[in-house]
């Protein structure tokens, strides 16, 4: 296939520089020193098929590699494992050629044989991953999600250090699919060996492996000696320490007994902490890749009416709502946050106008207003912002009963065609698994999602901009890239011309870390390997 | 003796049956997908279905609950839906910090309350009955968070005393165990007190006092046996209560106990770990009431085990 493809000369080849910029690494960075990190929770697994939270995102991302990468703190694409690759003239079949002599922490070589079995182990029911369905676009991914095949048609070894994959359909975030934590290079053997516990025993080709696992107390993380990246990572050992309470992490992190406290600072401390010019210099924000807001089911009278949903989005005091969470966000009018790949700055959607949107409800044949249900998951601040927006809807005739219940109940509540009438996205709220425009399309806003059990809670379905979608996500070569961040830009318009949501603000991340760290602020809030990037943050001597 | 040991086993068994049974009835009936969970956000309705089938969960009630209960006849706790990890080892690597957090908690409890519960009784009605008795409700309302951030904040931030959070050494055990004899220990003084006037009150202890005997040997002697075992039974109860976890106070003294496991299972209804959690504690609970009932009889001759 890719002889009968070079012969005809129909093989694109896109140097694999011409796509990034690589990193300049800090000047001051040194190798050397250990670091110590606390986080609440218990670390769920570092199994990259199944791991899918903000805790173990990174974590993973520093013990295994994928394909490609992402330039530490940015959301550049850059090569990984693979060193280069190839993309044929249709854009359906990509070569990747591997770097030679990486190995994983077992101390064995990584071949395409490695990529091929991580691939079909990813895609495998049995393995149970939540990221399966980011591999549709693979020839053959149906048959594995039906059980009909055990290996991936669309993956071949081509030699062992060749993987040609072939895709069903033309699609443009094949690549950012390549960087994301699912698609990442398993050791074969060392799966077999732990089976189902391989998420305790990870074995990858990461900047780090994992030397101790103590449950429920602490994992330490020590420098892969025979990491590929020369010179990297930093840091010889990092220690995550679990199961306390943010409070207490934050004031340890004060007395310098820690480096990180991982769960952030808490709401309670915020105004204290950047009171202190002194602490403050050791906070870090960065605006997250993230929305927050409000779905209003189309399901539900009287929000099939679009009037109503117009003249909710003027109802809200946004700045009120930012002011509610220590303005740690940025009011937004769009359903795609700034920094995100097809984000329009010049967009200002619906200005807050509680007179308009008065006059728009009685358009609608609703001048009273009327009464509705709103949704909210109960921990602090969403309760808080739930009561603003109850305010707020006051305001306009528009009587919300705030149901505050548990994450999972929100879910199931969102999921279903005809219960919730209005939910506050926050603590649930949709952020990037990569940062391209469509992530923010086909799981939330895209009619297939609308179904029972999906995350669509607007249950919105626009079919002609489903199409507009799928039209967007064929354009592969690099030369349309700017046509397809338009198209995007386009439909994303349109979605807030139907208005299933009110976006209300943009989240930002706080992360404040140890006085001796250094490395520079994106490190510490990194769009992609959130929150942190392990393998380049470093020690000052 | 035998044989009510017999009778009292077969009744602990059906009642874990019974909690097994209704624990596994209201998680399946909870109006939440464990399976969406698991999934996350971005999994195709396909993935979500496979999941489903993987787990089982696609199966009727009846079928799911008898396929535990078969699980647990063969000492398997089942695989945790998220951690992946076996749930007999995840509870066992806890276990250790928990009964050791129980044993030094409830210590501290008992030397608290005790003392509190006979000096009140013996000062009856006057200023430190009064005094001990608004502490004792003061402790028992206190919130934990409170208490333990108070108390770590002033032995372990400031003073340095101790380590701020953690397991391992006997400086780690000393905050959180007092931390949890303060909150309990007004229970067992208010019990220890009513219980302590009673006896105090009845025909032998006045014609122990008519004998001449000594005040604390009175007390010591013939009143404390009598009056403690209200209390004896109060601590099969706390058992069962540090076993289903305390939450606040491990979490803000970072200590890996149970409690922790627990919550964070509820949060993303986790269900092989809520399930082992709960019937821990309850095993807890009817084996520490048990104990309870086998130790009175020794305390006081009065009460025969039949």
């Amino acid at each position: 296939m890719k002889n009968l493809l070079a012969s005809t000369a129909l093989v694109l080849a896109f140097a694999a520089p011409a796509l990034a910029q690589d990193y300049t690494p800090d000047p001051a960075a040194k190798q050397g020193g250990e670091i110590t990190v606390t986080y609440h929770d218990d670390v769920a697994t570092l199994d990259p098929a199944i791991g899918y939270d903000w805790q173990n995102w990174s974590m993973i991302k520093s013990l295994f590699d994928g394909l490609m990468d992402y330039v530490p703190g940015t959301t550049t694409l850059r090569p990984g494992l693979a060193e280069s690759y190839d993309v044929s003239a249709d854009g359906m079949t990509f070569t990747f050629h591997l770097r030679k002599g990486v190995k994983f922490s077992n101390g064995r070589e990584m071949t395409a044989d490695d990529v091929k079995y991580s691939l079909d182990r990813v895609t495998s029911p049995a393995t149970q991953s939540p990221g399966a369905g980011f591999f549709a676009s693979i020839k053959g991914s149906e048959k594995m999600a039906d059980g009909s095949a055990t290996s991936l048609e669309g993956v071949k070894v081509v030699d062992p250090l060749t993987v040609e994959i072939t895709l069903n359909r033309p699609d443009a975030t094949f690549l950012q699919v390549m960087a994301l934590n699912f698609s990442y290079i398993v050791a074969k053997e060392a799966v077999e060996e732990a089976g189902a516990d391989f998420g305790k025993h990870p074995v990858g080709t990461g900047a780090f492996k994992l030397t101790d696992w103590t449950l429920g107390q602490q994992l330490v993380f020590e420098r892969n000696a025979d990491y590929w990246r020369a010179g990297e990572p930093y840091l010889d050992k990092i220690t995550f320490q679990v199961g306390q309470e943010p409070v207490v992490a934050l004031l340890r992190l004060q007395k310098g007994e820690i480096d990180i406290a991982g769960d952030g600072i808490p709401p309670a401390k915020f105004t204290e902490v950047m009171g202190d010019p002194a602490q403050a210099a050791l906070v870090v924000s960065q605006a997250s890749l993230q929305t927050g807001y409000i779905t209003m089911n189309l399901n539900v009278a009287p929000f099939d009416k679009p009037e109503v949903r117009q003249a909710l989005n003027m109802a809200i005091n946004k700045e009120r709502i930012t002011q509610i969470i220590n303005g740690r966000a940025t009011p937004t009018g769009q359903v795609l946050p700034p920094g995100m790949p097809g984000y329009d700055p010049t967009y200002v959607g619906y200005a807050y106008d509680p007179e308009a949107a008065k006059a728009l409800l009685a358009k609608a044949g609703l001048p009273d207003g009327f009464e509705t249900e709103l949704y909210v998951y109960n921990t602090d601040p969403n309760p808080r912002i739930a009561q603003a927006i109850q305010q707020d809807l006051a305001q306009i005739g528009v009587k919300a009963a705030i149901q505050s219940l548990a994450q999972a109940n929100v879910i199931q509540a969102g999921g279903e065609p005809d219960t919730a009438a209005m939910i506050w996205s926050g603590g649930m709220a949709w952020a990037a698994d990569f940062p391209d425009p469509s992530d923010f399309f086909g799981p939330i806003l895209s009619c297939q999602a609308a179904g029972p059990g999906g995350w669509n809670w607007a249950h919105y379905c626009n079919k002609d901009l489903d199409a507009a979608a799928a039209a967007a996500d064929a354009m592969t070569a690099p030369e349309q890239t700017t046509d397809r961040m338009k198209a995007w830009s386009d439909i994303m318009a349109k979605v807030m011309a139907d208005a299933p949501w009110v976006p209300v603000f943009n989240e930002s991340r706080y992360t404040m870390h140890g006085p001796r760290l250094g490395g520079a602020n994106e490190l510490y809030a990194d769009p992609v390997a959130t929150p942190i990037n392990f393998d380049y943050i470093y020690v000052k001597q | 003796m035998a044989s009510y040991l017999l009778r009292r086993l077969i009744q602990s068994a059906l009642i874990l049956l019974g909690v097994a049974f209704i624990t596994f009835f209201l998680l399946y009936i909870l109006p939440a997908d464990p399976v969406r969970q698991i999934a996350g956000r971005s999994a195709s309705a396909q993935t979500v279905e496979n999941i489903r089938r993987e787990l089982g969960l696609d199966q009727p009630f009846v079928v799911q609950f008898l396929r535990y209960l078969w699980g647990l006849l063969h000492g398997d706790f089942g695989r945790s839906y998220l951690q992946k990890t076996q749930v007999a080892e995840l509870i066992a690597s806890r276990l250790p910090a928990t009964l050791l957090l129980m044993a030094a908690g409830i210590a501290c409890e008992l030397a608290l309350g005790i003392t509190m519960g006979i000096v009140a009784a013996l000062t009856k009605g006057r200023f430190a009955d009064q005094v001990l008795m608004m502490t004792s409700f003061v402790t028992v309302s206190a919130p934990q968070f409170v208490v333990s951030l108070i108390l770590l904040y002033i032995f372990a931030v400031q003073l340095s005393w101790f380590p701020v959070g953690g397991y391992g050494t006997f400086r780690h055990l000393v905050l959180p165990a007092v931390t949890l004899g303060i909150l309990g220990s007004g229970w067992y003084a208010r019990m220890m007190r009513s219980s302590m006037i009673e006896v105090l009150a009845t025909d032998f202890i006045r014609t122990a006092r008519a004998k001449g005997l000594t005040r604390s040997r009175v007390i010591l002697r013939h009143a404390l046996p009598n009056a403690i075992l209200p209390v004896i039974a109060m601590i099969g109860i706390d058992i069962g209560v540090f076993m289903g976890g305390v939450v606040v106070v491990e979490s803000v003294f970072a200590w890996p106990g149970i409690g922790q496991l627990a919550w964070q299972a509820i949060q993303r209804i986790d269900i092989p770990i809520i399930m082992a959690v709960t019937l821990v504690s309850a095993v807890a609970i009817v084996l520490g009431n048990l104990l309870a009932d086998l130790i009175t009889p020794f305390i006081d001759p009065r009460i025969k085990i039949r």
